[in-house]
């Protein structure tokens, strides 16, 4: 192949490293509002009054908007005012907006709006929230309207509760002859992508509305704003520029709405509503938390039998996506393994913390930090090595996912291999546990992943290419660019597929949802197989009108034409044949006659065969493929103070066929450096009044430059047969075992079970003094 | 330059080899001027709180978090940003080692290395790590920033 | 974006530092000095500082001294942690600056505005209480030399509109055997859990602290418990912590007691390093 494969910069590449780039913060508009929030300084509380009285006389004011009884928004159930009303149910929710000339008058008023609350007891953990005496959080849940995916229970906390049925756990237990259970746990965190959310919304004098956002959804954005203010949804018009990083916190729709309601308050004049870093993590979606129990039974030689788990995920005080995020973690809750016996609830909780969004990979390294964990306590238990009882469970063609999905050698890589390619880059014969001081061990620990995309089942994406005079082709698609080059490696499919070079393709970077074809949302690592499928669709239109008009000027049968090199030949005499420029406007003969006209080609693609999940057992077919590896991490840990550096981080991952090598390493390596940071350092500080304690970079801490491992990534090549040139999904792939294999790590060198998060020194501290054995 | 009562205050600055007049609050960061009052979006708000380093500028021949300094500080300065390099090698080594993604961070990052090789061609790899933690990526391992920070210094 | 306006002033010199502030508190401006101003800039946009004129001392040239005068070291308050780093006069202060902030906030933050500051870790104080330094202070009644211990030693004692122009060092202090760690919450990045700088004066060991307390100090009880070489050192380490002040810190860095833990760890590897040099 020409392109695919090869390290074709990025499109963007010029501008990003110019300062050109544009996102949406740096759009400016002739007569532009600015608002500001004035968000909740309490987890739970009654509204009791809002004054808005000072506010209102301040300079350059427009507009005060406080919380309306409706409409409802949220994506999964509508359980959310846009602006708190009544009550507030987290720190960091919106309770008033002001609308004036500039940021700093904006500022200045929301400062001088007085809101008396009177707290309420908070809920501060899914495990609090599921107490007899717990106090409810939506009186109303009966009321709201909810998605068909969604199984609330009314008068509980839970959001939702999805099943998984497979075999008979009690029976694959009474057969097991050793059963391990774990407890495991994590607060929520944050994406903290470098670009803050930040929306600049108008209303036209005709009803258009016009937003621009840094969203990975704006056709989501589109629909729900659509929906809870009857828009007519032609007159919204969403356009999401470059991203700033999103990593699925830019999936929901949230400020979009607050700067639709300022622009109407005043008269529909452009609003910017651009989110403080602090805002950025209190206010808007979070990273979601985890309460998980995992019960797992094996034979004596470590067959698994059984697995019986229990996933508490923390919904925060609104659903959005969590109920999608509960059952992502429900149809993949063992991990990649042949389990005949599997049981799963898996609930989505309100609670009083900020509500989450999806975050790169979907519930999936979440699961697998508390499924992974137990498989590590079951190999020591049956003292057998870890890798070997993976080995062993690996799962494989012909069998069954939990939700009893048949597994064939297209739609599942090969986790055997990955095994054993991570086996040998580990250095996995030298041992796991190194003594390298009276004070200083090496231990390496390890993880498997698997992942599918619980997308909606009807998703589906378009793509169009124009022909240029010149013979270039505009690539114009649904994607959003948020960093992960997607719409670069369409281009090169493109090129693939025409046999040209790739910078003949120009490629549209923003989308906007009246001339962009739809891209249901770029997430869940689906934008160069479904993208790919529509681009691959409009080539083969585009090719097909290309051979019509060329085989009318060439006097032959389209049959008998090729397309490649920005020309039309014939098969058997390529130099016969005619450019794509003298075509690509139509055709006009010496005597100026015309035919054709821009050749414009269209493709799009929907998901198929996927299915709802049945209530009661989950069986149904949930996403596509399963994109499966085998990750590992080498730490050194001192075992007097229990500080420890990462060494080096391993990946293997069968990525189908890898379509542009640095761009799929960078998308792996920066997924591990969020995994690991997610792992080691990252989370929210939240006090008993369900205030976060850490709203900002220098107190929540990603990953910095000097604090990175060494990183190994590898490839196995299995390819996916209906996804373009075989690729599976890989831009979250990389994130999901880092925390799992950290821990194991970790757990191996302190000689205790480690099964919290993030681990810090401090954490392993405190669960070392509550233990007394020490394994080295 | 003449204080009134919390009135505005006209400035000279030099920005990118230009000189440039503006009427700015004395509150007024370099960061909000650079941005609002000048176009230059390229250096990027990530924090206004010196914690992420996306608006860094060079101020002399220093790298600075723009969001940290008064405008009314940069006057008697030279002042560039991402918008004043002109094919600078760190431009094209960040292309060619695919040293970003999202690009959010990219111009803060490029103008704190930009300042590290005029200052130390020959940095070493403590130097530079030192130099680079003022900067959040969080798209990238870093290690692709580490290899086009590598490629533009003198061995 | 700072919420609110203040005014700007740029004084040449100390004397016009002062009158300005005068005149300003008198006009109910409620004044600050401004040096490095990060902090001003920074918890001024969520109104933790609010002040109707900023007085900034970067150009006063007292401020921006950097020299030897009569075997002392002095050094300006207006001077940038790394312009300290990079000319080094005086090493223990050098490595203990370089673990404040990052680089290019350095390239911003000074020494009179770090020990001033209201963020309470004010690290780059911590050399100084070792080397006795003298701070040269200037207020209404002109200029005066303290003792650094009286105004910097735990929480700050510096009246109102006082300004501290400069650090004076004995020059015989520069050069002492001196260790300095920092420990945080988890590797490289953010405030101290813990930071100690320790120091060899006479055969004696002398350590001050940083992040332990919501002050940075040196106790002259503690050093004296460290100090009795004929005691084992662990037994030492735990007479020492018996004389800490209060209160530990206990906040979302570390827990009191995970700081004590931190604590004689450190202390012990502290004064294996200094008994040994």
């Amino acid at each position: 192949m020409e392109t695919i494969g090869k390290s074709v910069y990025r499109k963007e590449a010029p501008d990003k490293v110019t300062g050109a780039a544009k996102y949406t913060a740096d759009v400016q508009k002739p007569g532009m509002l600015h608002a500001k929030l004035v968000i909740s300084p309490y987890a739970h509380a009654r509204i009791k009054d809002i004054d808005i009285s000072e506010a209102r006389k301040m300079p350059g004011v427009r507009a005060v908007l406080t919380g309306q009884p409706t409409p409802l928004v949220g994506e999964e159930i509508r359980d959310r005012p846009p602006i708190a009303f009544g009550k507030v149910r987290y720190h960091g929710e919106p309770a008033a907006v002001v609308v004036a000339d500039t940021p700093v008058q904006a500022q200045a008023a929301a400062e001088r709006i007085r809101i008396a609350y009177e707290p309420l007891p908070v809920v501060n953990s899914p495990a609090d929230a599921l107490r007899k005496d717990a106090p409810l959080i939506h009186e109303n849940l009966e009321q709201y309207e909810k998605g068909v995916m969604t199984y609330a229970e009314p008068n509980t906390n839970i959001a939702s509760r999805i099943r998984i049925r497979k075999g008979d756990a009690a029976k694959g237990f009474s057969e097991s002859d050793v059963i391990v259970e774990n407890r495991i746990s994590f607060a929520p965190s944050d994406h903290a992508a470098m670009e803050t959310r930040c929306c600049v919304a108008e209303i036209a004098a005709d009803g258009t509305v016009t937003i621009i956002t840094s969203s990975q959804a704006p056709f989501m954005a589109k629909k729900i704003i659509s929906a809870a203010f009857g828009v007519e949804i032609g007159k919204i018009v969403v356009h999401a520029p470059l991203v700033g990083g999103a990593y699925g916190g830019k999936s929901s729709v949230q400020w979009e709405i607050i700067g639709y309601l300022a622009s109407k308050a005043v008269g529909g004049r452009p609003v910017k509503l651009d989110y403080t870093r602090e805002e950025d993590l209190l206010t808007a979606p979070v990273h979601i938390g985890l309460d998980a129990t995992v019960k797992l039974g094996c034979s004596k030689d470590g067959k698994l039998l059984a697995a019986e788990m229990v996933y508490l995920f923390d919904s925060g005080a609104y659903a959005d996506k969590s109920p999608n995020l509960s059952r992502a973690g429900a149809v993949d809750c063992t991990g990649p393994y042949h389990i005949d016996h599997v049981s799963c609830d898996s609930l989505s909780v309100y609670t009083n913390h900020p509500y989450p969004s999806a975050f790169r990979g979907f519930a999936h390294s979440e699961v697998l930090f508390a499924f992974e964990r137990t498989m590590d306590m079951l190999a020591a238990k049956l003292q057998m090595d870890p890798l070997a009882l993976r080995r062993k469970n690996a799962i494989a063609p012909g069998h069954t996912t939990p939700t009893q999905v048949l597994l064939n050698t297209s739609n599942v890589g090969n986790l055997p291999r990955c095994l054993e390619r991570l086996q040998e880059l580990m250095n996995w014969e030298e041992g796991a546990l190194i003594r390298l001081s009276d004070r200083k061990v090496r231990a390496k620990g390890i993880s498997c992943i698997w992942k599918t995309s619980t997308i909606e089942p009807d998703a589906s994406s378009g793509a169009v290419l124009l022909a240029n005079p010149d013979g270039s082709i505009n690539l114009v698609s649904g994607v959003v660019e948020i960093g992960t080059g997607t719409k670069t490696v369409l281009a090169q499919m493109l090129a693939e597929k025409l046999r040209m070079d790739v910078s003949r393709i120009h490629v549209k970077m923003e989308v906007d949802t009246q001339t962009t074809p739809e891209h249901w949302k770029t997430v869940a690592s689906r934008g160069t197989f479904m993208a790919g499928r529509a681009v691959l669709a409009a080539a083969e239109d585009l090719i097909r009108q290309l051979k019509d008009i060329a085989s009318r000027v060439l006097r032959c049968s389209p049959d008998d034409l090729e397309v490649g090199g920005e020309r039309v030949f014939l098969r058997d005499d390529p130099k016969t044949g005619i450019s794509i420029k003298d075509i690509a406007y139509g055709y006009t003969y010496p005597n100026g006659n015309a035919i054709g006209g821009q050749i414009i080609g269209r493709g799009n693609y929907i998901l198929r065969h996927l299915t709802c999940l049945d209530p009661e057992t989950g069986a149904g077919v949930p996403g596509p493929e399963w994109t499966v590896g085998a990750q590992g991490v080498v730490v050194e840990y001192d075992r007097r103070d229990h500080t420890y550096q990462i060494l080096k981080a391993v990946s293997v991952i069968d990525i189908g066929n890898v379509l542009n090598a640095k761009a799929a390493r960078g998308q792996v390596i920066g997924a591990m450096s969020m995994g690991l940071s997610f792992g080691g350092r990252e989370t929210f500080e939240i006090d008993r009044n369900g205030i976060v304690l850490n709203p900002q970079l220098r107190t929540y801490r990603p990953l910095r430059f000097g604090e990175h491992p060494e990183y190994i990534v590898d490839f196995v090549e299995t390819p996916q047969l209906d996804a373009p040139f075989g690729a599976r999904g890989v831009g979250e792939h990389g994130l999901l075992g880092m925390p799992a294999a950290l821990a194991n790590a970790l757990s191996l060198a302190s000689g205790t079970d480690l099964n919290r998060l993030p681990l810090t020194p401090e954490f392993i501290w405190r669960t070392k003094r509550g233990t007394s054995h020490d394994s080295v | 330059m003449h204080p009134s009562s919390y009135g505005k205050i006209g400035l000279h600055l030099n920005i990118n080899g230009e000189e440039r007049t503006v009427t700015i609050r004395p509150a007024d960061t370099l960061l909000d001027v650079l941005r609002e009052h000048l176009g230059l979006t390229g250096s990027k708000p990530g924090c206004l709180n010196g914690d992420c380093g996306a608006c860094t500028v060079i101020v002399g021949d220093l790298p600075m978090k723009s969001c940290l300094m008064l405008a009314v500080e940069a006057a008697d300065h030279q002042v560039i940003t991402i918008e004043g390099l002109n094919h600078a090698p760190i431009q094209q080594a960040f292309i060619e080692k695919f040293a970003f993604q999202c690009g959010y961070c990219t111009p803060g990052f490029i103008m704190n290395v930009h300042a590290l090789i005029n200052r130390h061609p020959q940095a070493d790899c403590e130097t530079v790590k030192e130099w680079l933690k003022s900067n959040i990526c969080r798209c990238t391992g870093y290690t692709e920033i580490e290899e086009a920070v590598r490629s533009c210094l003198l061995p | 974006m700072i919420p609110y306006d203040f005014e700007y002033y740029r004084p040449a010199s100390v004397a016009e530092a002062i009158r300005l502030y005068g005149g300003l508190e008198k006009q109910g401006k409620s004044p600050v000095y401004y040096s490095g101003g990060t902090e001003i800039i920074t918890l001024g946009r969520i109104n933790l500082v609010k002040t109707g004129a900023v007085i900034d001392i970067k150009h006063i040239p007292e401020c921006q001294v950097l020299g030897f005068e009569q075997n002392r070291l002095i050094l300006g308050a207006g001077l940038s942690l790394t312009k300290l780093e990079e000319a080094d006069p005086f090493p223990l202060l050098s490595k203990t600056a370089r673990e404040v902030a990052d680089r290019t906030s350095r390239n911003k933050i000074t020494l009179g505005g770090n020990i001033c500051g209201r963020i309470f870790y004010r690290e780059a104080v911590l050399p100084f209480l070792l080397a006795d330094s003298q701070v040269v202070l200037a207020g209404r009644d002109g200029i005066k030399r303290r003792s650094v211990h009286d105004v910097c030693n735990g929480n700050l004692r510096l009246d109102k509109g006082e300004l501290l122009v400069q650090l004076l060092t004995e020059r015989s202090y520069l050069e002492l055997p001196h260790v300095s760690i920092k420990k945080r919450k988890q590797w490289e990045t953010g405030y101290p859990l813990i930071t100690v700088a320790a120091l060899r004066k006479d055969d004696r060991i002398r350590v001050a602290f940083s992040g332990l307390c919501p002050f940075p100090f040196r106790s002259v009880e503690l050093e004296e418990e460290l100090n009795r070489r004929h005691v084992p050192l662990k037994t030492r380490v735990d007479q020492a912590v018996r004389r800490l002040p209060s209160p530990i810190l206990n906040d979302i860095e570390g827990s009191a007691e995970y700081r004590i833990f931190v604590l004689r760890n450190l202390l012990e590897d502290v004064m294996e390093e200094m008994e040994g040099k």
